[in-house]
């Protein structure tokens, strides 16, 4: 064990207070330094903040980002998702392949590039896309990619690398990315102008009861998915016992297909900020976490600077904007590549040190969440939401909308569409009216939702996003007649598996069962009962696992099953002699390689 | 009757507890069985395997974790859960490699036993036969079987909550999910003792003590006679 690597371990620690509970950063910070977090690493660290060395190895061992294995000074990590495999992934794939002498997964002889891939990371508006260690490129060419390779050969960070700066805050010196907003549609909630505090001096004018009853009276239902009515879910917060509590604002998003956050944080950050800030009011909380998804670490220091702004106009520290007795300040937790994280209770064991793995429930956070105090999660739009009830009016906000759907709704809008990007449109719209604005009149299906929402085709295009209908967090993935969606449904699969905790027998042995049977069908070996088969084994799933990504999971087979059961109903051959998922010839491969001759009773 | 005790259903019939109970612990009290395997009484509740799911107001639900409340009405001994648990212990069976005519836990194996009390003959899925999992016979006295985890967290609560160590946690996510023990030189490396809790509560034949494989004759085994869950149904009121 060098001793370099026990000073580096320890300074890091340190860093943190030798805090176990500051894992991700303690982690997360190794990784970049040394390029991996080796067995060595691993002791040291658990010395250093008295923890077991297995402890740390199972929170490197569960994020995509994090590795034992020692990776390249760079990597360069290619975005793999749907939408980037229809606008030239494999392409990109190739060519950073061919550029750099190695194959997926691996790492350059001199230890300067590993190439991965990674689900979505955000970008789907722009791809395809992907990430040189956490900046970001776009809509990258081949020729792009080429030339990436050569400035990091010939010795370039990537943050010097040559890139196009985007539009807006993008090309803030903090920022300074290649990556467009795409903002199409401003409303008047989100993207409306803004004038900084006013919301939030409001808030303390009135009483914690007050803010949660406006909030209430709003009827403002969380934006992340799931529609939990946000002043119930501040209530309970603040009810609850506990000698702190905690705010925390899940930007997290993985959704495939999702990327509204991305502009909200990028163009709102103050909004999201004074939002926090009134949550923090409301339910009595000093304190406030934004757990940041790693693919948006290049937006860390624009927003670590935002904060610093806010403390310094006293939206921020102690006695708020004059307020006495009421301190808030707000701190950045860094993800490290877990779709699940984006489930509130796995997002706080990540942010306590472990493993994303959801938690039981109950205990649900309001009552017992970060490090057992009460917390409220929420969603970056719905922080933003409530500084604007606060600042307009609960009467303002109920106008807009529909009647069980108030406000409007960032759709994140990508695929066969004119006009990719974000959308600020007001509830109570219906598909076909979004897919005229951005551009996708001959759409022949729609994912609504990303890969735990549904499928649905032109018929279904009436229908209304709102919580009553067409649920959703704000992702829309459009696919032309011209795309095989049943090769989406495969995808949308393995992601699934990709991105199962693990914890519960359902979502981790039920997805692969799943998409094995559907990977039979897709290669012409299905019967009519195959379709029986998944359509109950995905109810199964369904019905018995722990958390919001197990119960999703099987949506993919089971709306296009239900939406498109001409596309199944094409690939399985009635009246089979036997069991057509059976392969004589596969099952035999080992015995005739031992053998080293094709199998006498079974002719080839 | 104190103003603790709540009453509330399950499959229609009216049973009481005591405020802060699991219905799995309540429905214990009262001699009605709900399949498990990742529970075991001492530990805290997991909620990984989910076999012990039942209806809660129709509302699916694990009864390890779930609380009584006053008036629920909880389903348990249906035809519907009965095939989501089949299901469950199915998935279990052919996500590792159960080789139960060969296995020294044949017989007192909780896995083996719940099939057989659920009826299964052979699992529906096909199996996957795993090529990855590894037997770790490291130590003297133990060994790790890991074709034959089910990942259900009873040796790591048991390691740290009983036993006062921290031998075991999970490694990796999704379906490369394992144990792993706290040591890179494998079992023998950590502090881990034959006599520990840990090596006890294991419901299948992943760890196991040495030298004492096959002792119980056939016919004496746990399970030969009576079905899991029958101490349980024992109790009925």
């Amino acid at each position: 064990m060098s001793e370099n690597l026990e000073t580096v371990v320890k300074t890091v620690c340190e860093g943190t207070g030798n805090d176990k509970n500051r894992m991700m950063d303690i982690v997360r910070e190794l990784q970049e330094i040394l390029g991996g977090v080796s067995d060595d690493a691993m002791d040291l660290i658990a010395t250093q903040v008295g923890t077991h060395r297995v402890e740390v190895e199972s929170v490197v061992s569960f994020y995509a980002f994090l590795s034992k294995n020692q990776k390249g000074k760079t990597v360069i990590r290619l975005c793999d998702d749907i939408i980037d495999r229809m606008f030239g992934f494999e392409r990109i794939k190739q060519t950073f392949c061919d550029a750099l002498g190695i194959e997926l997964g691996e790492t350059t002889p001199d230890n300067l590039i590993t190439l991965e891939t990674t689900p979505c990371i955000g970008m789907c508006d722009q791809a395809p896309a992907i990430m040189v260690n956490d900046e970001i490129f776009t809509e990258l060419s081949r020729d792009g990619a080429v030339e990436i390779v050569e400035q990091l050969r010939a010795g370039l960070a990537p943050e010097r690398l040559r890139r196009r700066l985007g539009d807006g805050n993008n090309s803030s010196p903090l920022v300074s990315a290649g990556v467009s907003n795409n903002l199409r549609k401003r409303g008047e909630v989100i993207f409306a102008p803004l004038e900084c505090g006013r919301a939030l001096k409001k808030a303390i004018a009135m009483s914690p009861n007050e803010v949660i009853r406006d909030v209430k009276t709003a009827r403002l239902r969380g934006r992340g998915g799931a529609g939990f009515p946000t002043g119930m879910k501040w209530d309970f917060t603040r009810s609850a016992n506990g000698e702190r509590k905690y705010v925390v604002c899940n930007a997290d998003e993985g959704e495939p297909g999702t990327f509204k956050d991305r502009v909200v944080l990028t163009e709102r950050p103050e909004l999201l900020i004074e939002g926090m800030a009134i949550a923090g009011y409301a339910i009595g909380a000093q304190e406030g976490l934004i757990y940041l998804r790693a693919e948006y670490a290049y937006l860390r220091p624009f927003l670590e600077d935002t904060l610093q702004k806010a403390r310094n106009m006293n939206m921020l520290g102690v006695d708020v904007l004059g307020k006495p007795g009421f301190n808030f300040d707000i701190r950045i937790q860094m993800g490290a590549g877990a779709y699940v994280c984006g489930e509130e209770t796995a997002l706080i064991s990540s942010c306590e040190g472990l493993r994303g793995d959801p938690k039981n429930r109950p205990p649900f956070p309001a009552q017992k969440g970060y490090l057992g105090y009460p917390t409220s999660v929420n969603n970056v739009e719905t922080f933003c939401c409530v500084a604007r009830i606060l600042d307009q009016g609960a009467g303002w906000f109920s106008q807009i909308g529909s009647k069980g759907s108030t406000g409007t709704k960032l759709l994140s809008i990508s695929g066969d569409i004119r006009r990719p990007g974000v959308y600020e449109v007001p509830f109570g719209i219906s598909m076909k009216e979004v897919l005229e604005l951005a551009g996708g009149e001959g759409a022949a299906a729609v994912q609504v939702g990303g890969p735990s929402g549904q499928l649905i085709g032109p018929d279904m295009f009436d229908r209304i996003i709102c919580y009553d209908d067409l649920a959703t967090g704000g992702a829309l993935m459009v696919f032309g007649p011209h795309r095989d969606l049943l090769k989406v449904v495969e995808y949308f699969m393995d992601f699934f598996i990709e991105e199962s905790c693990g914890y519960c027998t359902p979502c981790r042995v039920g997805n692969v069962l799943l998409k094995n049977r559907l990977d039979e069908i897709l290669h012409g070996k299905g019967e009519p009962l195959d379709l029986t088969y998944l359509e109950e084994l995905g109810n199964s799933v369904k019905a018995t696992s722990r958390c919001g990504l197990g119960q999703t999971s099987p949506n993919p087979i089971l709306s296009s099953l239900k939406n498109f059961p001409g596309l199944y109903h094409a690939l399985v051959k009635a009246n089979q002699p036997f069991q057509p998922t059976f392969d004589i010839q596969k099952a035999l491969g080992e015995a005739k390689e031992i053998a080293g001759r094709p199998s006498m009773h079974f002719a080839e | 009757m104190s103003e603790n005790t709540i009453t509330f259903e399950i499959d229609g019939v009216e049973v009481q507890g005591i405020a802060g109970q699991t219905i799995m612990a309540a429905a214990d009290a009262v001699g009605i069985y709900i399949p498990r395997l990742c529970a075991f009484e001492g530990l805290p509740p997991f909620g990984s395997c989910r076999i012990c799911t039942v209806k809660v107001n129709g509302r699916f639900q694990s009864a390890c974790t779930q609380p009584i409340a006053e008036g629920i009405m909880v389903e348990n001994d249906t035809e519907e859960l009965l095939e989501l648990r089949r299901n469950l212990v199915d998935m279990l069976f052919v996500e590792g490699n159960h080789f139960c005519m060969f296995c020294e836990k044949s017989g007192n194996c909780e896995l083996q036993a719940l099939a057989y009390r659920f009826g299964i003959a052979a699992p529906k899925y096909p199996y996957m036969f795993p090529a990855d999992r590894n037997v770790d016979a490291t130590h003297k006295d133990i060994f790790i079987d890991h074709n034959r985890c089910v990942l259900c967290a009873r040796c790591i609560r048991a390691s740290h909550d009983l036993d006062g160590k921290n031998v075991f946690q999970f490694v990796g996510r999704g379906p490369q999910k394992r144990i792993a023990v706290n040591s890179t030189a494998k079992l023998v490396g950590t502090d881990i003792d034959v006599t520990d809790q840990a090596v006890a509560v294991c419901p299948v034949g992943a760890i196991l003590k040495k030298r004492v494989g096959y002792t119980i004759p056939v016919g004496q085994r746990k399970y030969d006679h009576e079905p899991i869950g029958s101490d349980i149904e024992a109790n009925k009121q």
